[in-house]
């Protein structure tokens, strides 16, 4: 569980969101949409703690995470960047038990238990017999999917993904948002992850978060659908966004 | 992939052992090998000769293990935390600044009158001063500007600018202190005294120790700041901590053998190649063992050649730099 009391994000004097008062269960995926610019990113960067946000808390289990040491927060939260990684030389597996960080000791040896884990993410994200190979030859669906694996390895309650489907192909986004759905379901993580795919977000997630600035709504999926919120967030003169059918309808 | 590293490690410490012997066992006077080994167990042997291979070729051979080892393991430091393969210790201007610093020690140090222990400890000191402070600017700069061709530049100017305040200092001084220093800058292994050990091992050992203490932090800074952040690194830190070993590792280094190019810069990929891996766990030790052999193999070429040491690793290290670039586009 993962709320956020009386948050808010802004640059400068420019208010991003304000009085944010949110929760996220445990074995939910929860999408966060919203325009660009309005502040997606920066949201999920602020809870991650790596960047500042302007009021109220983020806790976790009843936590708040400003009161805790970065291991301790490590071990709470996982965060996959939009940020395209290859490192040469480096394999898969290496990558992955680097989520392994907050338990190892100062050299980062690993125990059995350590290396178990390792294996087990790398076979979540259907990527075991990737474990040997080296970023460097790899797409970058399967770079995501060993990111996604590292977050795993981090054994977290909360995953925070953003924009994880951007590079990606059609059957690439669906089969990732797939994954991220058996994870929040089956481990009972709660993995909040942003895009711009309305159509994806709205069939596979469990929840909305919405920004329409400086608000932050969220609802399940069926209310989203209903509260007609995503039409007036989604629209301009020349077409307008159909949340029951998922259709772009353009007016003539 | 275990073994290869193994194998690797085994090779290189041979090879560190051999060159180490062939160093001692090289040099501007023919001594032989068995009375080298005599020399250096208290054996039967002249006075003159145990002197020669005791305090000029024991203290050239460990210096140039300590010197190869501390550049190299920087330039793998710098180039971890920059994430940019052209970073190292020379390019980024850290040696400058290390040589900005010694410059003002050498030219104005005579005005002030001090002891021979005093003065190495100064020479050092103003070297890590030098090499700290450029390193303040750079990362001052990198947290504005996350353009890594933007540092790169910007060491190769804090260089030139350095060059031009040491060429105004030269100009500005007096004749003994401009030889001392023009002399230092041609970089030489063997200028190092055996007193001036008692400062060499210990700053660079401290330097190398920091930098085993920090293979973990490295090895997550090589996903950068962020995911090392979130993967609860404290950031600050570690940061700290190998800014402070790369200070102590090129700062000594430069201040007591001259700045010496391209050990920092090529070692580092010389040693990824060997071990086909980026792991800090087996990199950190890799290219300390590989630089070391590096150096002392420029040493005895120097010695056969009677050529500076700065030329040699230049002519050895221009190629390997050329082949990244080329590589790397």
């Amino acid at each position: 569980m993962i709320e956020l009391k009386n948050f808010g994000i802004g640059y400068g004097r420019r208010v991003l969101l304000s009085d944010v008062n949110a929760a996220f269960a445990p074995g939910t995926l929860v999408a966060l949409l919203g325009r660009n610019g309005t502040g997606k990113s920066t949201l999920l960067r602020a809870i991650a703690g790596l960047g500042p946000h302007t009021s109220g808390t983020v806790e976790a289990g009843g936590k708040d995470l400003s009161g805790l040491d970065a291991a301790a927060i490590a071990r709470t939260l996982a965060f996959v960047s939009t940020e395209r990684v290859r490192v040469s030389s480096l394999r898969c597996s290496d990558i992955v038990a680097m989520g392994r960080a907050p338990y190892t000791n100062w050299i980062g040896s690993m125990t059995d238990a350590d290396r178990d884990t390792v294996a087990d993410a790398l076979a979540a994200v259907g990527m075991a017999d990737f474990a040997g190979r080296t970023m460097d030859t790899m797409s970058d669906g399967e770079c995501q999917r060993i990111m996604i694996a590292r977050a795993l390895a981090q054994d977290t309650p909360v995953i925070l993904l953003d924009e994880p489907t951007s590079f990606l192909d059609l059957p690439n986004r669906y089969e990732l948002c797939l994954l991220l759905r058996r994870l929040a379901h089956q481990r009972g993580k709660c993995v909040i992850f942003s895009t711009h795919e309305l159509d994806i977000a709205l069939s596979l997630a469990d929840a909305i978060a919405l920004i329409e600035p400086p608000r932050l709504h969220c609802l399940p999926v069926g209310e989203m659908r209903a509260s007609g919120l995503i039409e007036r967030t989604f629209c301009n003169d020349d077409f307008s966004f159909d949340a029951l059918t998922g259709q772009i309808v353009t007016r003539r | 992939m275990r073994t290869r590293v193994s194998v690797c490690f085994i090779v290189l410490t041979l090879l560190m052992a051999a060159l180490f012997v062939l160093d001692l066992c090289l040099g501007q006077v023919n001594i032989s090998a068995s009375d080298v080994w005599a020399s250096l167990t208290g054996g039967e042997v002249s006075r003159v000769t145990q002197r020669i291979v005791l305090n000029l070729r024991l203290t050239k051979a460990v210096t140039a293990v300590l010197a190869g080892a501390a550049l190299s393991l920087s330039g793998l430091q710098m180039q971890t935390l920059f994430r940019n393969p052209l970073a190292g210790p020379y390019v980024l201007g850290i040696s400058s600044g290390a040589s900005l610093g010694v410059a003002l020690f050498i030219l104005g140090a005579p005005l002030m009158g001090m002891s021979a222990w005093m003065s190495s400890l100064g020479l050092a000191g103003a070297a890590w001063v030098g090499a700290a402070a450029v390193l303040a600017l750079i990362v001052a700069v990198a947290r504005r500007i996350r353009d890594i061709m933007v540092i790169l530049v910007l060491g190769v100017m804090f260089s030139s600018g350095v060059s031009a305040v040491v060429q105004i200092l030269q100009y500005l001084s007096r004749e003994e202190s401009l030889k001392s220093f023009v002399l230092w800058t041609m970089g030489s292994l063997g200028d190092v005294t055996l007193r001036q050990l008692w400062i060499f091992v210990p700053a660079v050992l401290a330097g190398l120790i920091l930098g085993f203490a920090a293979v973990k932090p490295l090895n997550l800074l090589l996903l950068g700041e962020d995911y090392a952040r979130t993967m609860g690194l404290n950031v600050g830190r570690s940061r700290a901590m190998i800014f402070g070993s790369t200070t102590l590792l090129a700062g000594t280094a430069t201040a007591f053998c001259g700045p010496i190019g391209f050990i920092g810069l090529a070692m580092p990929h010389v040693t990824r190649l060997m071990l086909h891996d980026s792991d800090h766990r087996v990199m950190v030790p890799g290219t300390a063992l590989a630089g070391a052999c590096v150096m002392l193999a420029c040493d005895i070429i120097s010695k056969m050649m009677v050529l500076p040491v700065n030329a040699i690793t230049a002519l050895l290290g221009v190629p390997v730099v050329i082949w990244i670039v080329l590589r790397t586009k």
